[in-house]
């Protein structure tokens, strides 16, 4: 046959140019900052972490996974066996019925992507990503003829002779070239399919590789001080994993579907925010987006580069203080990208190197650091609420057993009934316990999450100091904000150097935690609750973040309580409006997201919604009524306790 | 912006209300706020005082690209060596708190400099205008949000109101990389400072107030009220003319006819 040649030099060609847009790609991930990663360890877990972990969140949707296993797994064999099989030209019969089972597979995969993508949901990208199921069955049918030979297969594996052998290769040829295009060239270039290769990098130079294997990684990462510049400013002054991380974006839009901001018609969309990320570093504009938009903001007018500001034109700042750091984008994504990070990074830059905290931001950091609390209250002021409480002061007893840590909610009024019913329980329960009084300082949790991390680490280091003058077994706090803070935020700092009373490490638990093991020990008689219908509602801090979503729900059940559960609940839990400084920027939308969580809960038909933090009481709370009540944990559990009578 | 007029604002350390921790002074603050609104980065911020007070770094995160201190000892007076630093410079304008936040508070600091320097002082300025020739525009703060334009010869030294324009959110980055001039002056101790004895304020007790009003509806209409005016006159039975004629007088005497 005359053109026998011509596939093989079409897929080594193929082959080529996607190594030469391969190293392209690195580079333009490389123009990122340092950070270190264990490559190789990294490279050797990636298969690992992509069929465990990775494969773990797209099993949330049954349907996309089985697709995606089928078509995924499908094609990355048969590539592999083209490679021999066609390139090489082994002569194996084995290696070419393996491809064509491969194939087969693959074929199968790509038609329910084509199903899929006949009537796609609005947070799925169109564009190129339509073209995408017909080039995965272009290439599977392709290469199914092509290897038919090889296999051996007697009749149709008998290519005409002539003319019509020549025109079939010629056929096959330009299908190759169609399909290999989008499968190769697209995917080292910035087609669809760019996603695997970015992704698989991506998962190995992960930049929290503890959140592989069933870990947590949900801290912050300290901004270093002192430098030139503060924060992400320009594309590359993203670390070059998160670029990477940026690039490995499929454009699920399973982001999109739980964003509180999106859904509020605030202007922001993760997916866009990510897809804006790459357009910052490859350079361009955002013409040939596909997706959703940011509420109200047309696609089309946003232009990046890689050494551009990204506010100037790329990104509105409206855009990144829409965001609650609520994390649901986070825990959805698939492909493991971290938005939260993202966007705090550029916030510090806005923050710090800008002055550009809109709203009320401003004037609370200011607050902050004049008075170590965000609404300005006199410092001497933060132990009013105790003063019939009966507590000690660390400061006096040096020492107990639990070191209760109030947070900001000791200044106000509502949050008051929260601490004061978690301090009736204790008593109940008879705990050890002390608080730090006027000692105690503002977490950092609202500077941090606004981008001013000069003042959380300064927060961070002199609480530290406080709380290494005593001693003490566990921190305890009502407050998820400031126990994520105090968990997983000050490690940076030095609160591993904290050590309780028998010289082991300090735990931090939140109230719910602690109440919790308080009943399970026998330490607190409670009463069955007789109220109503009761849901509840999943602080974002406290789950996503802590990963604590059963102590709750076990003390509603201890008192009874069959939890009528919201469709959005556990780790899909909607935030409140209330986290990442939020109601501060306050940045306008179409509704409220503290509206959009009570329609959930009103749409169980509770009577009565359970939270667990003082954040979300006061936004739920701002609901207007008719609404369920809300009340905390502490609150509900203290009204239903046994108290001894004397 | 103006072109080519030389503004100095003056900053201290302020005090916060709540706390009693240093702070940016919040009328110094709209005094740079101000400064920069008129020469942008040519602003010429001072302090005279303790050159590795953190706070400047507040002032200087304003965006200021330096600032001058006047080191001297706390137990200065700043007055002496404002004078001669300001004395004998093509300086325009000088803006200045109403009153600093901690020391004496005593809000002479602009008069006596405008004594000393033989400068016009304005106070209590909400806003500057703009300038012409040798003169400026400003607007004056007056009670209850009224203001009253007045155009000066300059230099002059102003004091800024808290009516003007809110200082600017300041920046930790900026205000890190700015540079100190530190000049060396002569500075003079105040001594008549040093032999005051300093207490704490206390807020005087308030007056309790005493409820008449016996029932919700008597306690509504007390909150409520406005105060009744003294002046006027209720003219019932006089004639059209005479009434007319009241009326006349009245906007005569108003100026709203002349």
């Amino acid at each position: 046959m005359m053109l026998d040649w011509l596939p093989p030099t079409l897929i080594g060609v193929l082959l080529v140019i996607a190594a030469i847009g391969a190293v392209r790609r690195m580079n333009l991930w490389r123009a990122g900052q340092a950070e270190k990663v264990d490559a190789l360890a990294g490279l050797l877990a990636m298969p690992k972490r992509y069929l465990h972990d990775l494969h773990h969140v797209v099993e949330r949707d049954k349907y996309m996974s089985r697709t995606h296993v089928a078509t995924g797994g499908g094609f990355v064999l048969a590539m592999v066996l083209v490679v021999f099989v066609h390139l090489f030209g082994i002569d194996s019969k084995v290696l070419a019925w393996a491809l064509l089972a491969a194939l087969v597979m693959m074929f199968c995969g790509a038609l329910f992507v084509y199903k899929r993508r006949m009537n796609p949901p609005s947070r799925l990208s169109k564009g190129p990503w339509m073209r995408l199921p017909k080039s995965l069955l272009t290439f599977s049918i392709t290469f199914f003829v092509l290897t038919l030979p090889a296999a051996g297969l007697p009749i149709v594996g008998k290519l005409p002779e002539g003319f019509g052998g020549w025109l079939l290769t010629l056929v096959l040829s330009v299908l190759i070239l169609m399909s290999l295009s989008e499968m190769l060239f697209g995917m080292t270039w910035g087609g669809p399919m760019k996603h695997a290769f970015a992704g698989a990098l991506h998962l190995a130079f992960h930049r929290r590789p503890e959140r592989f294997d069933g870990g947590r990684s949900t801290g912050l990462k300290p901004a270093v001080l002192g430098e030139a510049s503060h924060g992400v400013a320009k594309p590359i002054d993203f670390k070059w994993n998160q670029l990477l991380g940026f690039d490995a974006c499929v454009q699920c839009g399973r982001c999109e579907a739980v964003c509180p901001a999106f859904a509020a018609g605030q202007p922001l969309n993760p997916k866009k925010l990510i897809q804006d990320m790459v357009v910052g570093f490859a350079g361009g504009t955002d013409e040939k987006y596909a997706g959703s938009p940011y509420p109200n903001i047309e696609v089309g007018n946003a232009k990046g580069a890689p050494n551009q500001i990204i506010t100037d034109g790329l990104i509105h700042p409206d855009t990144l203080w829409s965001c609650t750091t609520c994390r649901a984008c986070v825990e959805e994504c698939p492909m493991m990208i971290e938005h939260v990070d993202a966007i705090v990074d550029m916030r510090r830059f806005l923050t710090l190197e800008k002055g550009d905290t809109p709203n009320k931001g401003a004037q609370v950091l200011e607050n902050i650091i004049a008075t170590d609390n965000p609404n300005g209250y006199a410092p001497a002021s933060r132990t009013h609420w105790a003063a019939d409480q009966n507590l000690n002061l660390m400061k006096d007893v040096r020492q107990a057993d639990v070191l209760f840590w109030v947070s900001d909610g000791a200044f106000d009024m509502r949050s008051q009934r929260i601490l004061r019913a978690f301090v009736k329980l204790m008593k109940a329960a008879n705990v050890d316990v002390a608080i730090l009084g006027d000692e105690e300082l503002d977490s950092g949790d609202v500077a941090r999450r606004l981008g001013d991390d000069a003042t959380f680490q300064s927060l961070a280091k002199r609480n530290l100091a406080t709380l290494s003058k005593y001693q003490f077994n566990k921190i305890v706090t009502t407050d998820p904000h400031a126990f994520h803070c105090l968990k997983n935020e000050y490690g940076d700092f030095g609160s591993d150097g904290l050590l309780s009373i028998s010289g082991e490490s300090v735990v931090v638990l939140h109230h719910t935690t602690f109440l919790n093991q308080l009943v399970k020990d026998g330490r607190l008689q409670l009463d069955t609750f007789k109220g109503g219908k009761v849901t509840y509602h999943d602080p974002c801090y406290l789950g996503r973040y802590n990963g604590e979503y059963e102590a709750p729900r076990e003390l509603l059940a201890t008192l009874g309580i069959d939890v009528a559960e919201m469709e959005r609940s556990g780790y899909r839990s909607r935030c409140c409006g209330g986290g990442g400084g939020a109601p501060i920027t306050d940045i306008p939308g179409e509704r409220r997201i503290a509206d959009m969580r009570m329609e959930d809960v009103v749409s169980t038909g509770a009577e009565l919604v359970a939270v667990g933090c003082q954040q979300c009481t006061a936004m739920l709370e701002g609901v207007v009524e008719p609404r369920p009540v809300v009340k905390d944990i502490a609150e509900i559990l203290a009204g239903q306790l046994i108290e001894e009578k004397h | 912006m103006q072109p080519n007029i030389n503004v100095v604002s003056l900053v201290s350390v302020g005090r916060h209300p709540q706390s009693g921790r240093a702070r940016r002074a919040e009328q110094d603050g709209q005094a740079v706020e101000l400064g920069l609104k008129l020469a942008g980065k040519a602003l010429t911020v001072v302090h005279a005082g303790n050159a590795q007070e953190p706070v400047l770094r507040q002032y200087a995160g304003m965006g200021l690209p330096s600032l001058t201190v006047l080191a001297q000892e706390s137990n200065c007076d700043a007055l002496p060596v404002l004078v001669s630093f300001l004395k004998d410079k093509p300086i325009d304008v000088v803006l200045t708190g109403v009153r600093a936040e901690s020391g004496e508070s005593s809000g002479m600091l602009p008069y006596l400099l405008a004594e000393q320097l033989g400068w016009s002082l304005v106070p209590r300025v909400a806003d500057i205008i703009g300038v012409q020739g040798d003169e400026v525009e400003l607007l004056l703060a007056l009670p209850r949000g009224q203001r009253r334009a007045v155009k000066v010869k300059l230099p002059i030294i102003a004091s800024v109101d808290n009516a003007a324009q809110e200082a600017r959110q300041t920046a930790f980055g900026p205000g890190l990389r700015a540079q100190f001039n530190v000049l060396t002056v002569e500075s003079v101790v105040d001594e008549s400072a040093s032999r005051w004895q300093i207490n704490a304020a206390k807020p005087r007790p308030k007056r309790l107030k005493v409820v008449k009003a016996k029932t919700a509806a008597d306690r509504m209409k007390a909150a409520t009220a406005k105060p009744m005016g003294s002046g006027g006159k209720i003219m019932k039975d006089e004639t059209a003319a005479e009434k007319a004629q009241a009326i006349f007088d009245l906007l005569l005497e108003e100026k709203v006819v002349r």
